[in-house]
């Protein structure tokens, strides 16, 4: 440890409804240690400095999915983003991009939460079971197909990093469409074609222009890009395949 | 004000809450579900938990012995009853979160893999690599979404509850996007909001992790249960707290001092082998691990770090390969937070405090005193992890026992009549001035994190690893005299959208209350057991005297009353604890005395 104190200026996009017409910068002098997160400065500020600054947070381990905010114009957890990797420049901490502000560093998640509930999100059992037949059998292998797809944490920086979710607020995104592979490829599941309906629809996978950028900020390495584009696929697939069956493609 | 009418309301959305819900709209889909969460479901904090849920799943394996590895590490101070219902149900709620979804771990047959734990004799904890939590919740959450009749209040934070005619009647709530209070009308009430951990300074918990259902209860007369026994968990970053899962232990690492000497084996819990031999060594129960770590420190045998003395984890010997499949979170955090590659270095770790085991006091239905209020999860005591709760016995928990209250606040909800609304709204009304109030108020001069720091330092001080009679008689001193200073509390923000400071202040105020009930308790017990340990002429467990629950009492504007509750004894007389050779001992002698 140093024993001269170093101080870092964090610049804070804010914003009050209540009182602001628009979101201005303010900047503020955070001492900080080399093991002190970007969190752990805005909470430094909160504490210290000025106790209306408003932003979520929780668990501080990059696992409740809570604190994610532009750094640097970048989408990164803030709890896992360190102020010795901006010092002595100052770092800017904003709202999440995309997403309306609701106050300061808080977004609305709300159609967010509406697309994670549209796209059927549950088990619908391919072969149901009771309870006292036991479990379902699934070999490593056939976690594996989705294993990585159930490891999101709903942080939405995926969200702040998609320029077609910045263009149209309706596209049901990388993080749905990661949540809904994931069902659709689960062993015990039999619920695909119910939820390919949405993935071929107008809010569907194919406003992704494959930039990428959605799985490059993922914190959890989910890959949502790579869901979206097999989810392309299936519904290419699908397309075709419904003028030669009667049911239509999916299964 | 706005009222919404529902049947049961829950409060508190993570494990317990949800699972509750569940099991109220699966009971009866007639019933109108409110299920309160101060965060998005997903954010709260079962979403941390790592290293698995105990169930009893090998053909070895046996309930009685889970029953008997939960009952021990409790050092006797469980409801045997309830024990033995919570394990025989484990694994059928795990089997019903399987079929919900849960991507548990697997063996190449296919089947749900478990791994040892601390205390455990058998291999029983069924996990979801070292994220089960996460993924426990995950699944509840996105199951959750199935039910129509659960109309979910996310980020609104409950004030109070609404009792009338002896009963609860309702919850009162803040909706943080808008600063507008609601009154959820309802016949029952299951309160899910978690633990307190958060009193405390160098703690594993999230920040919403501030006992708001317990302080709810408390105020309302029903009495905190067991509230001195606090889990430290003894493999924590320096400084933060944060987890590094007891799976690290369960899948063979090592704890080492400065030496690189696994220490452990000087503390009764040897001999140390080089694979890890279930109740044995790193496999000890948590308190052990801890008081372990505390005569480490008193002997100079820990290591010097920023952040207070430390002992090695050491994994390097499980190799990268095993270590990135099995415990990935923890390799990226030792990465990420302490620029440690696991397979490379040892992690420094420290206890910190993990879990309270005490809270809201309710029988082996749910059911607290107060009628129509029931409650679950780590806010409850149920009374299955006495003086020391097991380490993936939590998970558990939150679906025996969510599934149980829901189910129960379900019936009772059914068998009363709808209150008068009049008289329900009155009452909130009188609440929402109360918590206006703390924002309209000017001229105080006292900061909440100051406040805030000094409780948690407190605690730390006065009921940490060892206690003495002085220093937790300072502890509630410095408690009662930061409630008073509370009162003076200043809430800089004035606005109504997002105001997270007016909600630190409530928090702040629950706690204050919930750390008295834990100080108090802590003095009053003049013995040791499980995580409750003295130093100071109390340092044996006294049977005679304090084989009993404690009860806090509220009393507004003083020390809590502590009173006593018998503890139900059913086939495990209490015995010697004993881990490792000596554990395996005993464990032969009393099974050829049962012959």
């Amino acid at each position: 440890m140093s024993d001269i104190q170093k101080v870092i200026e964090i610049e804070v996009l804010r914003y009050n409804p209540e009182t602001d017409k628009a979101p201005s910068s303010q900047v503020f002098e955070v001492p900080f240690t080399d093991d002190m997160s970007v969190l752990q400065g805005v909470q430094y500020i909160k504490d210290y400095l000025d106790g209306s600054l408003s932003f979520r947070w929780s668990c501080r381990m990059a696992i409740c999915g809570s604190c994610g905010m532009m750094i640097n114009g970048v989408p990164h957890l803030s709890c896992e983003t360190f102020l010795r990797d901006y010092y002595p420049a100052r770092v800017r901490v904003e709202a999440l991009n995309h997403f309306p502000i609701e106050r300061d560093l808080v977004i609305n998640m709300e159609g967010f939460i509406n697309k994670l509930e549209s796209i059927q999100p549950y088990i619908i059992p391919k072969e149901p079971r009771t309870l006292a037949q036991g479990e379902y059998l699934q070999t490593p292998e056939q976690l594996n197909l989705y294993e990585q797809f159930s490891s999101c944490i709903n942080c939405m920086l995926c969200y702040a990093a998609c320029p077609q979710f910045g263009l149209n607020p309706d596209f049901i995104g990388p993080a749905a469409t990661a949540l809904l592979h994931r069902y659709n490829v689960d062993s015990r599941d039999g619920g695909k074609e119910e939820r390919m309906d949405l993935v071929r629809s107008e809010e569907g996978v194919f406003h992704c222009t494959a930039v990428g950028y959605c799985s490059e900020v993922c914190p959890k390495h989910v890959d949502p890009a790579n869901a979206v584009n097999q989810n392309k696929t299936n519904a290419a697939v699908d397309y075709f395949l419904r003028f030669v069956s009667p049911k239509g493609g999916a299964k | 004000m706005e009222t919404y009418k529902a049947d049961v309301v829950i409060i508190g959305g993570g494990g317990a809450g949800l699972r509750a819900a569940i099991a109220v709209a699966e009971l009866d889909p007639s019933l109108r579900i409110a299920l309160v969460s101060k965060v998005y479901p997903m954010r709260s904090h079962t979403v941390a938990a790592e290293g698995g849920s105990a169930g009893v799943k090998l053909p070895t394996d046996k309930l009685d012995y889970h029953f008997n590895d939960t009952v021990a590490g409790g050092d006797w101070l469980c409801e045997q009853d309830v024990v033995e219902y919570f394990v025989a149900q484990c694994p059928v709620e795990l089997t019903q979160m399987e079929h919900w979804g849960c991507p548990w771990s697997r063996t190449p047959d296919g089947h749900v893999n478990v791994r040892a734990f601390g205390g455990m004799k058998i291999e029983r904890t069924w996990f979801a690599a070292d994220k089960t939590g996460f993924h426990m919740l995950h699944t509840l959450f996105q199951t959750s979404i199935k039910y129509p009749s659960i109309k979910r209040f996310d980020e609104h934070f409950c004030v109070d509850l609404v009792v009338a005619d002896g009963r609860v009647q309702g919850a009162v709530t803040i909706e943080i996007a808008s600063g507008e209070l609601t009154l959820i009308e309802a016949r029952a009430a299951v309160i899910a909001t978690g633990g307190a951990g958060r009193v405390f300074r160098e703690n594993t918990n999230g920040g919403v992790v501030t006992g708001d259902g317990m302080a709810l209860a408390y105020r309302h007369g029903v009495p905190l249960r067991d509230m001195e026994f606090v889990q430290y968990h003894p493999t924590c970053m320096p400084g933060t707290g944060l987890l590094f899962t007891e799976a690290c232990r369960g899948e063979g690492g090592f704890l080492v001092n400065k030496d690189g000497y696994r220490y452990l084996q000087d503390y009764g819990l040897g001999p140390a082998e080089p694979t890890p031999r279930n109740k044995a060594m790193e496999l000890g129960p948590r308190d052990r691990l801890s008081q372990a770590f505390w005569y480490e420190q008193q002997k100079g045998r820990t290591i010097d770090g920023p952040h207070g003395s430390v002992v090695h984890l050491d994994l390097r010997h499980l190799g990268e390969a095993k270590l990135r499949e099995r415990l990935p979170q923890i390799y990226e955090l030792a990465e990420q937070f302490l620029g440690v590659d696991p397979a490379l270095a040892p992690i420094p770790v420290r206890p910190a405090v993990h879990y309270t085991m005490g809270g809201i006091m309710v029988d082996g239905l749910c059911a607290s005193p107060l009628p129509g209020l029931y409650a679950a999860g780590e806010c409850s005591s149920v009374g299955i992890h006495g003086a020391n709760r097991l380490g993936s016995n939590s998970l558990s928990e939150l679906c025996v026992f969510g599934k149980r209250a829901g189910e129960e606040a379900a019936n009772f909800a059914k068998s009363v009549p709808p209150g008068h609304s009049a008289e329900l709204l009155k009452q909130a009304q009188a609440v929402e001035q109360r918590v206006l109030g703390m924002v309209k108020k000017t001229g105080g001069n006292e900061r909440i994190a100051t406040l805030r720091k000094e409780m948690a330092q407190t605690m730390e001080d006065g009921c940490g690893i060892y206690r003495l009679a002085d220093t937790m008689q300072k502890t509630c001193d410095k408690l009662d005299e930061l409630k008073q200073r509370f009162k003076n509390v200043h809430i800089e923000d004035k606005s109504s959208v997002w105001n997270t400071e007016w909600l630190l202040a409530i928090e702040l105020e629950y706690q204050l209350d919930v750390a008295q009930a834990m100080a108090y308790s802590a003095l009053n017990r003049r013995e040791s057991r499980g995580a409750h340990q003295r130093l100071d002429g109390f340092e044996a467990r006294d049977d005679v005297n304090f084989l009993k629950h404690s009860q806090a009492h509220y009393v507004a504007d003083g020390a809590p009353r502590i009173d006593y509750g018998p503890v139900k004894i059913t086939k495990s007389q209490p015995g010697t604890r004993a881990y490792g050779a000596a554990g395996e001992k005993a464990e032969q002698e009393r099974n050829a005395s049962h012959v």
